[in-house]
């Protein structure tokens, strides 16, 4: 099928795009790397959008260091989290998801940006966002706002993104000493969307655990991170199973993802100890 | 002239070697040329409103919005089309009762799947015709569906052609001997029951036509990615009322084609209707969802099998019901009911025993249509077979290796003819399983699974020993009535400055037909393969041939172009006598040069005989024959199919927790005769593995209960990825077929044929002491884990 799209701009800064997505009438579309979008408008399943190509804005790119935190900018692509000296010393569950995402080609391209506003519920950084207990910053047309990732995630490729709004970078709490971060995933075929994935932060304060691709939305598993708290893995994996609602499809059926999310849970528990590599 | 295959070293010695491909290099400095990098002058594009229904009257179409779109031209209905192309009835003769309703190239009254064309949109870009079609306007009544392959033939199921009284298309019982007492009074007798999914042929590059039609001519061209140029040509003619000679196909660069580009397509034939109604040039490209939704499927089957054997391991006999599923046509020329019925002729294949009963069911149903993909039945057969080979062995306490060692036909018993009336002229299953046991260590590998196993990591060897059919003779499709060429012909000929052109029937697809036929010419004549330009895949110009599919094109092909090469060496050398006033078998040609055969002194170049020849015959005596063109047609005869053998093994480790399976290491052994190519051969294997692995553990084609098809993308339906391939070990046995002269069988579909088979065997040899089984392909971590009782709901 032949894209069908209702126009394009290229934007010169951020109030640029600003203005793009304004004057749109409502059919504005921010353009990051194209790797979900592209797709989408390839297969007709959006069309006659006014594309505001955002690509080009540098200042939305790049990875910076503040006190107890990791600034990510909206544009940073995949393979460049995945290399980013920051992102492996303070967020290396971010640099793991990387090698989980897709092939070279997409992660060339692909935007962190892209990811979480596409809010894919197989994707790895939405829930690798929920795990980290991160922030999103957003540029709308009344000045900025922020949103702890879990309120981020509204539906099924919904965010709380307005239609006039920009996703602009992400800030995650940087690793402390000794904390371990973990993602743990299963796909039929190497660079696939997991049939189910799961994080785990454990961090001082406590556990943190996410998954993908057993819902709506990524998910954060509040059950089996308190039962992880008192050190009850066995009871984690049964609250865990008790918790999710994961879809059936062709791949899987919900009872299969319910299974493997304990699978993991147990694997990723193992691995945070140092037990399996 | 015999050729010494024996001697490595004889003149001209290129049939055997690899070679370089003459077409690789274009390819990869990407001047290929498909059929979407050809651009016409006026042409338009077409795009297909497809039905969203498996089953549907269609009560009106309202285009008028449509046609107002910018760059729209013309909208056709199935009616509209109905007026210049002639319905097709995809049955054969030999296949007794086959049954099937005329097809036009667009539904007319009534869609019958989902993806079934209905109206034509034709524009001046795919774009506007896209757009146009969003507009189009179908007024469907939606009609009773038949989906489930079982129930099909039930009293309470709604028959899909109502004029054909029953959903029945085809039934086939063969018995041989006395099968019921024998499981009556057998040692063991072990049963199971087998699926293969539903998948289909993933061409690189879809199916593409660009048809044009030339009124002053009353010449038809299309541009076609397709094996069978001059099968095409046929259909295209019968069906639009055009001389044979008046419609000329060209077949260019073809992305592979696995069986999905041999059938003549509703869409493709309504594309050259529009050509020949708007006398201007109309493409049509299918997208990757069209190719999903209407290239042919194939492998659905369920199968109930059986097998008996007795306490030493011989087989008694074997009993198989096989059912399939073969939507809602069957599919022209060649028919849906092939796959069928090879599951017929092939169970059991490799092996010595007497009581065999098979009977294939055939039934339509509202979903695409299926028909031959690469290695059409084999891989149904060899995995009912070897799995219950398997399954016997098991439940004998044998080891697999040895319960086939059993059971294989000798390899000095040939000619022979199976239980399944199936005649073998030369096989090899002993020498075959032996090369394979030693190239795969046998022993240290069961060493290493025992040694895993004490870790608790559930390693498997799956074996699968199989033959396959190729170099098939009219027995096939020609004498059902057909008009599917069994033959091949080649025309060599020699220009002024002693280069060699080959023009042959066959069609190169990406597997390097090119490369095998200026290799066999090359030798033939005796000059060097760089020097013969090999032509394919136009039927103004090749003699008429039969094209490229059941792994005919180097056992046909191959011994056309010998025959054709050979014939020009003597015409060459006849005119080289006269003009050294030599006795012409003390002559030969190596290199390019007239040499003396005892010597090897050189006589003349080529190039001086082509000088003379072409410009100065008036030097040559009065009377000699000055042909240098020459063309031979060959067709087997003796046998209906040239029979090959192999055997394919397995390694691989299954994560019980998870279900993922890890592919180790694959190997293969296999028996193509002679082999001219042997890189070609090697590769051919390796892809042909690759696609049966993806049948064993990835693709499955998946449709809900209304016949709606669920995963139509490249993200839903999983073909096999170099991440996921094993290496993959390949070694041969050369029996050449002594109905040619150039003694080659096919090699196209060996891999193909006993993969899957091999990986099933090896899952259940992990999973066995588990306590669990697999039969159901493709093995998703899912059914593993269901078959391991690990999943509660
Ligand atoms: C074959 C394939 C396999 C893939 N496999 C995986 C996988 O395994 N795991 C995975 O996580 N992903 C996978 N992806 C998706 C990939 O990661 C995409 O890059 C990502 O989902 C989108 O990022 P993008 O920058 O390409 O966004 P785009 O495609 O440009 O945009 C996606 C959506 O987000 C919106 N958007 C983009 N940026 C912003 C912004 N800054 N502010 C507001 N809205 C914005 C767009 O308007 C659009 O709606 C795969 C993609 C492909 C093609």
């Amino acid at each position: 099928m032949k894209a069908s799209a209702g126009g394009y701009a290229r934007a010169n800064d951020l109030s640029h795009a600003m203005e793009l997505l304004a004057s749109s009438d409502g059919s504005g579309r921010v353009l990051a790397g194209g790797q979900s979008l592209i797709a989408a408008m390839n297969m007709r399943l959006s069309t006659g959008d006014m594309l505001v190509d955002i690509s080009r804005l540098s200042e939305l790119s790049g990875v910076t260091e503040e006190a107890d935190t990791l600034r990510i900018g909206a544009l940073t692509k995949h393979v460049e989290i995945g290399a980013d000296p920051l992102i492996r010393a303070h967020a290396p569950l971010l640099a793991e998801a990387v090698t989980c995402i897709a092939h070279a080609a997409i992660r060339n391209r692909g935007t962190i940006g892209g990811a979480l506003a596409h809010a894919d519920p197989a994707a790895e950084f939405p829930a690798c966002m929920l795990a980290l207990d991160a922030i999103i910053h957003i540029q709308g047309s009344n000045g900025e706002r922020s949103v702890a990732a879990e309120d981020f995630f509204e539906d099924l490729f919904e965010t709380s993104l307005e239609e006039d709004e920009i996703l602009t970078a992400i800030t995650v709490p940087k690793a402390e000493a000794g904390e371990r971060q973990v993602l743990q995933e299963i796909a039929r075929r190497s660079g696939d969307y997991a049939l189910v994935g799961l994080c785990l932060v454990a961090r001082s304060t406590g556990h943190w655990v996410s998954l993908l691709s057993v819902g709506s939305t990524p998910v954060l598993a509040h059950n089996a991170m308190t039962l992880l708290d008192q050190g009850d893995v066995d009871g984690a994996v049964v609250a865990l199973r008790a918790e999710i609602d994961p879809p059936s499809d062709t791949q899987a059926s919900a009872g299969y993802r319910r299974h493997i999310a304990g699978i993991l849970l147990r694997r990723a528990v193992a691995q945070a100890k140092g037990e399996i590599a | 002239m015999t050729i010494q295959f024996g001697n490595p070293d004889r003149p001209n010695s290129y049939i055997g070697k690899t070679v370089p491909r003459p077409n690789a290099g274009r390819l990869v400095e990407g001047r290929g040329k498909y059929v979407d990098d050809i651009t016409l002058p006026r042409m338009l594009h077409v795009a297909f409103v497809r039905s969203p229904f498996a089953h549907a009257k269609i009560l009106g179409i309202d285009a008028e919005e449509a046609k107002s779109v910018k760059g729209v031209l013309r909208i056709f209905t199935g009616a509209d089309l109905a007026e210049i192309c002639t319905p097709w009835v995809a049955v054969l003769e030999h296949l007794k009762g086959l049954k099937s309703p005329p097809e036009y190239p667009m539904a007319l009254d009534r869609a019958c799947w989902v993806g079934e064309p209905v109206v034509a949109v034709v524009a001046t870009s795919r774009s506007a015709a896209e757009d146009g079609a969003a507009l189009v306007e179908v007024d469907y009544d939606p009609l009773p569906i038949v989906t489930d392959m079982m129930s099909a033939l039930d009293a309470t199921t709604p028959v899909l052609h109502t004029e054909l009284g029953d959903n029945l298309a085809f039934q086939r019982l063969h018995e041989e001997g006395d099968v019921d007492s024998v499981f009556q009074t057998a040692h063991k007798v072990v049963s199971a029951h087998f699926k293969t999914g539903r998948h289909t042929g993933v061409t690189p590059e879809p199916r593409s036509i660009l048809v044009d039609w030339n009124p002053a001519e009353r010449q038809m061209t299309a541009y076609h990615a397709t094996q069978a140029p001059h099968m095409m040509q046929t259909a295209l003619a019968e069906h639009l009322d055009i001389p044979e000679s008046r419609v000329r196909v060209i077949c260019g660069d073809v992305g592979g084609s696995y069986g999905i580009k041999v059938h003549v397509y509703p869409d493709e034939v309504a594309t050259a209707a529009i050509a020949k109604i708007m006398a201007r040039p109309v493409k049509f490209i299918a997208d990757r969802l069209e190719s999903f939704t209407t290239d042919i499927h194939a492998r659905d089957h369920e199968i109930e099998a059986r097998i008996a054997v007795d306490a030493e391991g011989k087989i008694l006999a074997i009993d198989v019901d096989d059912w399939t599923a073969i939507g809602a046509y069957s599919v022209y020329p060649r028919t849906s009911a092939i796959e069928g019925n090879q599951v017929v002729n092939l169970c059991g294949g490799p092996y010595d025993f007497a009581n065999y009963r098979a009977k294939t069911t055939v039934v339509f149903q509202n979903k695409t249509p299926t028909c031959q993909y690469r290695a059409v039945g084999h891989p149904i057969a060899v995995t009912v077979t070897e799995g219950l080979v398997d399954m016997a062995a098991a439940a004998l306490g044998m080891d697999p290796v040895e319960i086939r060692r059993r059971n294989m036909y000798a390899d000095d018993v040939y000619p022979v003819t199976s239980p399944a009336k199936m005649r073998f002229e030369g096989l090899s299953h002993h020498q075959s399983m032996d090369k394979l046991v030693a190239l795969m260590d046998y022993d240290a590998l069961r060493a290493d699974q025992a040694e895993a196993r004490a870790r608790g990591v559930h390693r498997g060897i799956g074996i699968a020993s199989f033959i396959e059919l190729t170099n098939p003779s009219p027995f096939m499709y020609g004498i059902g009535g057909a008009r599917i060429s069994a033959q091949d012909g080649c025309t060599v000929r020699m220009d002024p400055d002693g280069s060699i052109v080959a023009l042959s029937g066959v069609t190169e697809q990406g597997q390097g037909t090119e490369a095998m036929l200026s290799q066999i010419v090359a030798e033939g004549v005796g000059v060097h393969p760089e020097n013969v330009r090999v032509i394919t895949g136009d039927t103004q110009v090749t003699p008429y041939g039969g094209g490229t599919w059941a792994s005919r094109g180097a056992g046909i092909g191959g011994e056309a172009a010998l025959r054709s090469a050979q014939a020009l060496r003597d015409s060459i050398l006849e005119v080289a006598a006269a003009m050294l006033q030599a006795d012409q078998a003390s002559l030969d040609i190596r290199d390019g040069q007239v040499v003396d055969t005892d010597t090897g002194a050189q006589r003349m170049p080529l190039e001086e005989l082509g000088r003379i020849v072409y410009f100065r015959g008036d030097t040559l005596p009065d009377g000699l024959p000055r042909e240098l063109v020459q063309t031979r047609h060959y067709i087997t005869s003796e046998y209906p199919f040239a029979f090959t053998n192999g055997v394919q093994a397995s390694y691989l480790e299954v994560d019980t927790e998870t279900g993922i399976v890890t592919l180790l290491k694959h190997w293969c052994v296999e028996d193509c005769g002679r082999i001219i190519n042997p890189q070609l051969v090697d590769e051919q294997i390796r892809g042909g593995i690759v696609q049966g692995l993806g049948g064993a553990l990835f693709e499955e084609i998946h449709y809900d209960s209304e016949g709606q098809l669920l995963n139509g993308s490249m993200a839903d339906y999983l073909v096999p990825m170099a991440g996921e391939m094993p290496d993959m070990i390949v070694g041969h046995v050369e029996t050449p077929t002594k109905e040619s002269a150039l003694g080659a069988k096919g090699a196209g579909e060996a891999g193909t044929a006993g993969a899957p088979a091999a990986v099933m065997n090896a899952i259940n040899d992990a999973l066995r002491p588990l306590g669990a089984q697999v039969t159901e392909m493709p093995f998703t971590p899912e059914r593993i884990l269901r078959a391991l009782g690990s999943i509660e709901d």
